[in-house]
Parts: C-alpha cells; structure tokens; sequence
C-alpha cells in the first residue's frame, strides 16, 4: 500500500483502517485510481459490496463517491479522458480487464441514477428493454411475468399495472425513478448501484424508494450514493466516507455515525463542513 | 426611500408612458414586418395563379374528320402498307376545308391550317387508333387549336386585327366563324401534366420535367439520406474528440455553404469523366445532387443527434446496450424527426437547383417522358428556366403553370415529411 500524502488540511488523519475481501463481498476495489485527463478523482480506494448489505458512500461534492460507483459497472469506459487503474471484482472475477464484455458486466451490475431517466417508450417496454436486448425471456409469457415481477419488486405495480401502455415518461418524478429501478431489477443483476437517486425527489417519493431499497436488499447487494446523512443512516448497513478523493473511513454504518474513528468523519457528519 | 407619493410623481408617471409607448411600437414593427411577408408572399402566389391558371386548360377545335378508306386503310388491314405512311395531316385538311368550301388559293388554304395545332393529327391518328372501327365513316374529333388561336380565346390576345397584329382579320373571321358553331370549346389539358417538352407552346406539358426531378430526387434521397444519417451518427456517437475529426466536421459545414455549379463541375468531371455514366441522365443529376444535399442533412443530423438527452444514453448502457443498440433503439428514433426536417431542407433546395444540372447536360431540350434513371431527362425548374427563354407568347402561362405544379411538387413532398415527422416525434 503506497504510503498517503499528508494533507495539509486534516494533518491529523491517520491511514483509514480497511477491512480484506471478507468471503460476504460481493464486489470488491482494491488500489483503484481514476484520473479525468490527468486529474486525479479517485485516489487508491480500496472498497468492498457486501451481499445481502446496502452499502452507503457519503462525502461532500466531488469528493470522488460517484465516480467510484461508476467504476463498479464501468460506466466511466465512455467518458473520454478518464483512465481507471486497479482491481475491480465481481465474486472474484477481475471486473476491469480490457478483454471483459462490459454489456454482461453491466447486465450483472445494474444501475440507478440521480436524475429518473425512463425511455419515451411504454411502461411496459421500459421495463422489458433490458431483457429483450440480453435475451432472458423465450416468450411473450416469460417477459409479462418478468415485467410484472420487477413493478412488484420496485414497489410500482399496484400503481401502474392498469396502464402498463402509458409512456414511462408520463408517471410523476417518484414514480419515474421507480420504473428505472424496475427496469434496473429486469435484467436480474447480482449488484445494483445508485447514484444519488433521491435527489431528485421529495420527501414522500424517497420515503417509498428507501422503503423499497430497505426489501431489496434481501435479493441484491446494493451500493448507494447520497448527500443525506439521514437517509445513508437509515438505508445502510455499512458506510464509506469520502474526501478529496481518498476513502476516509470504511465501517458498520452504526459505528461510522455514532463513533467514527476519524476525526474529519465526524467533522462532516455532524456538519461542520461538506 | 419607499415613498409611495414617488411612484406617482410626475416623472414616474412619463417614465412610464415611454416605456409603454416604446413597447407599442415594437410590437406594431413586428407585427408589421409578418404582415408584409405574408403580404408579398399572397401577391406572389396570386400572380403567379392568375398567369398560371390558363396553363391547365386548353381550347379545343372539332373537326368532322372524314376516315377515308383510300387515305386510312392500313389501319384495319395492314397489308396496304405501314401505318407509319398514312398521311394524318390530309384527313385534318380536308376536315377543315371542308367547314370552309369558300377558301381558295394557297396562301389562304396554308393559313386556314394555321388554326390547329401540328398536334393535331396525332389526335386523329389516336382516335382511329383507339377505334379502327371508324375507317369509311365521318365522325367529330376533338384537335388542340394552335397557341394563338388558344390565346385569342382565352382572352389573351386581343380580337382587334389592329392592335393582334399576330392574327389577320380574315383569321379573326374564321375564329368567330367556329365559335358562332360550336366548334371551339376549352378543356382541362391534362396533356400539360402529362406530355413531355415541344417547341409548339399548345404542345408542350410538364409530364416529362415532373418525371425527371421525381427520378432525380429519387436517387438523391436513396445516397443522400443513409450516407448523411450514418456520418452524423458516427460523428456524433463513434468518432474520437481527435483533430482529425474536429477537420472533418469544420469542412462538412463549410461544404453546407459551396455555390452549386461547384458540384456541378464534380459531377461532370467524376461521374461523367471518371465513371462514364450516361449524360443527361437523372442517376447522374441525383448523384450530384446528393453531394450537395449531404452536407445539409450530415449537419442538421448532428444537431438533431446531440438534443437527444444524454441520461437516455445513460440508461441505455447502464442496462447493458452495446453502442449500436443504443443508437439504433434510442437516439436514432428520438433524433429522426430532427434528421427528417434537414432532409426536406436538403431535398427542397435540391428539387430548385438548376446550376449543377447545367454541368452533366440536363439543361436541355427533352420531348420524350423519361421512365428509367438512365434517360436523357430533364428538371422542372430547368423547364421553366428553358420555356421562360422562348420567345413565343404563350409560353408565358407555361411558365407560371409550371412554377405552380413545382410548387406543388414541393408541398407534397413537405407534407410527407411533416407527416413522417408527426409519426415519429415522441415527448422526453
């Protein structure tokens, strides 16, 4: 482990203690760099996705959180100028070898992101595009079950499933980022990353999406970016703390929020900065 | 400083009557300069109407022509010779010297045949064709009157044979003679929708222009519309940000703004010189159109392409789509409507274009109607460009009749779009 550069800010961080790849991680970052046109954005984070757990990523703006989730999936492969470095797996695969296909890699690593993003297409056709273009369902039957299994799961079926012809982009803002979610658990992935997805909405329509992370959580094992400390507290069992692009604290998000260990976590969960 | 009494001094008061008035008049300019260009556009059309109008209809004269068996035989028995040696104009000179027994002498006799057209024994030769059954009888045939006779009676020329001077007194004479019988009427000329170019103006229809831009825009549509599409979508969703392509793209739009005949010259030196396609062909006007379309669409494309919201992308590959299924799922049905209105852009400056067909040889002079993409052809804006440069009189309805089935020629083709637009366009 290469040896962290004091910073100037916090002289009195120490090296964040960080767990091994437990036999419960579901994906796993070891050293992992990224850099945006030689800025560095990432810096050596070692992280990992529990089965079974919510895992939060906390840190004020730019602190690198996203950019990490985005790596998980590969998201970042797209963005010109951006160069990852390091170990990524999934159930101990290597997740960033240029040989990997990204479209099964992402097929197994869904995502959700912080602005509802659905297609102008039908609910319905939202919800069955991912399994369509990977090939899941044989029939017509297959995929009506699929579609209806994955409204149900995001919570979203009761609501929805008399006018499953609607456009997707025709539901309210809650409703929308339910649908990508749905759209999200379609394709049956293993890990499901959130970029902030409540952001976006209010009070009543996170209650319902953090009511329905709460259920998935027991099918998927989950990585969610937020900006609440509230939600990261109520959502997730485990948190990750963030700063300038270094992994700060990693632990049992009861203790991250009662007792952390760091200094500079405290500082940001209690408010003093971020 | 929250003086109420300052708010109705009597400078606030001014202040605010200018501002008021100012806002006035700009409204009043605006709706001004949109009244003045809808204004110019109704005297336009209505000119061009009224001078076109005439176009469509045609005067006709009757003829009692007589088949005679010596004259017509071969067309019920082909033995007594070729029917091309059947000598149609006799029937028509007998026809008409027979309404006028009293004309004698050659001179008069050449005049009197003046009055119909020289198509005229084609529409003999099409009735007894159309019934062979006619040989040996007499029957009423309808035959197009010559150009002057056709603007005399449609009011064009005056009746005076002093102020004609294209008509003489005793042609005037023979006019009102077939009037007072009933044997002058006007038609709809769907000849002038359908026949090909002639040198008599009372001849000569739009059919074949029509076909040929119809066959023109038609190759430039099939090479402008997929090549343009797939560069804009490489360039927009594939290329690298590398120099290179930033080059391309800066010379694409500087192509958008070359002067037609440029690609003209490109057309005759490559497609005729290089490639020794057939001239005056409509393959070959559409290949050069298509150049000079493509850069239009490749821009309006990009455009189009890049409005298209980046978090439908997004989603897209988050769920696992490879690059070509989210363009082809995504961002292309998203972006055609965009991509369909620079096409009509492109396809509609290019149905006007005359400059580039000068260059490959369709500024010309074509009778015959083309039916393949390798017949001499001509344009509809190269017609009016031709018949506006003939001297005779009645091309000038031509002209407009022609400018009005251009004109219609672009409406429907808009409509289409605006309708495969309508079909498209979804909501995000």
């Amino acid at each position: 482990m290469p040896a962290r550069s004091p910073d100037p800010l916090f002289p009195d961080a120490g090296p964040a203690p960080r767990p091994g790849p437990g036999p419960d991680a579901k994906m796993s970052a070891r050293g992992v760099c990224v850099s945006y046109d030689g800025s560095v954005a990432v810096r050596d984070v070692d992280l990992d996705i529990l089965r079974g757990e919510v895992t939060a990523l906390i840190g004020p703006s730019g602190c690198g959180k996203s950019t990490l989730l985005r790596c998980f999936n590969r998201m970042n492969d797209d963005i010109p100028g951006c160069r990852v470095s390091g170990e990524i797996r999934l159930d101990g695969e290597p997740g960033l070898d240029a040989g990997l296909d990204v479209v099964q890699l992402r097929a197994r690593v869904g995502m959700v992101f912080q602005k509802p993003n659905p297609f102008p297409k039908s609910l319905y056709d939202n919800v069955a595009y991912g399994p369509r273009i990977h090939g899941l369902a044989r029939d017509r039957g297959d995929l009506d079950e699929i579609v209806q299994t994955s409204l149900r799961r995001a919570g979203l079926w009761d609501e929805v499933k008399d006018r499953l012809g609607e456009p997707g982009t025709a539901l309210s803002g809650g409703q929308q980022q339910r649908l990508c979610i749905a759209r999200a658990i379609a394709v049956d992935p293993e890990v499901i990353l959130m970029d902030e997805p409540c952001s976006a909405l209010d009070p009543i329509a996170t209650a319902k999406i953090e009511e329905m992370i709460h259920e998935l959580r027991a099918h998927y094992a989950i990585a969610i970016v937020t900006h609440n400390m509230q939600q990261a507290a109520r959502v997730s069992q485990r948190t990750a703390f963030f700063h300038l692009g270094e992994l700060i604290e990693y632990g049992a998000t009861d203790e991250i929020f009662t007792n952390p260990r760091v200094p500079r976590t405290s500082d940001y969960i209690t408010g003093r900065y971020g | 400083m929250s003086d109420p009494a300052r708010w109705s001094s009597p400078e606030m008061v001014a202040r605010l009557r200018r501002r008021r008035s100012s806002e006035l008049r700009f409204r009043r300019l605006g709706a001004g300069a949109v009244g003045l260009a809808i204004a110019a556009l109704v005297v336009l059309l209505a000119t061009i109407a009224w001078n076109g109008a005439s176009a469509f209809v045609r005067t006709q004269v009757a003829l009692d022509v007589d088949f005679d068996p010596a004259i017509v035989g071969a067309v019920a028995r082909p033995a007594e010779g070729p029917e091309s040696e059947i000598d149609w104009a006799a029937l028509v000179r007998e026809a008409l010297l027979r309404e006028f027994p009293e004309v004698a002498g050659r001179s008069e006799r050449r005049a009197l045949l003046g009055l119909v057209s020289r198509g005229a024994r084609d529409a003999v030769r099409a009735r007894l064709l159309g019934d062979p059954s006619l040989v040996g009888r007499r029957e009423r045939v309808w035959v197009p009157a010559a150009a002057d006779v056709d603007g005399l009676v449609k009011g064009q020329l005056p009746r005076d044979p002093a102020a004609s001077g294209r008509l003489s007194a005793q042609e005037l004479g023979w006019i009102a003679a077939l009037e007072e019988r009933g044997l002058v009427r006007r038609v709809f000329d769907w000849s002038f929708l359908l026949a090909g170019d002639s040198r008599e103006p009372e001849l000569a229809g739009v059919g074949g222009a029509v076909m040929g831009s119809l066959l023109t825009l038609l190759v430039t549509l099939a090479v402008a519309f997929p090549l343009g599409v797939a560069a804009a979508v490489y360039l927009e969703e594939f290329a690298p940000h590398s120099r290179a392509t930033e080059l391309i793209e800066l010379n694409i739009n500087n192509l958008a703004a070359v002067p037609s005949i440029v690609f003209g010259i490109l057309g005759l030196a490559f497609f005729l010189g290089t490639l020794g396609l057939p001239r005056s062909a409509p393959l070959v006007g559409g290949l050069t159109l298509a150049l000079m379309t493509l850069p239009t669409i490749i821009v309006a494309g990009r455009a189009a392409i890049l409005a298209v919201p980046p978090s439908i992308r997004e989603a897209a590959r988050g769920l696992g789509a490879s690059p070509l299924q989210v363009v082809v799922h995504h961002v292309l049905p998203l972006a055609l409507p965009g991509i369909l209105t620079g096409t009509i852009i492109g396809m509609a400056r290019a149905l006007g274009e005359t400059a580039p067909l000068l260059m490959i040889g369709m500024v010309a002079f074509v009778v015959d109607v083309p039916h393949s993409f390798t017949d001499a052809a001509t344009a509809l804006p190269v017609q009016i460009y031709l018949w506006a440069d003939s001297p005779e009189r009645a091309f000038v309805e031509k002209v407009s009749g022609a400018i009005l089935v251009l004109l219609g020629f672009l409406g429907a083709m808009n409509g289409t779009a605006i309708w495969l637009r309508q079909r498209f366009e979804r909501r995000w």
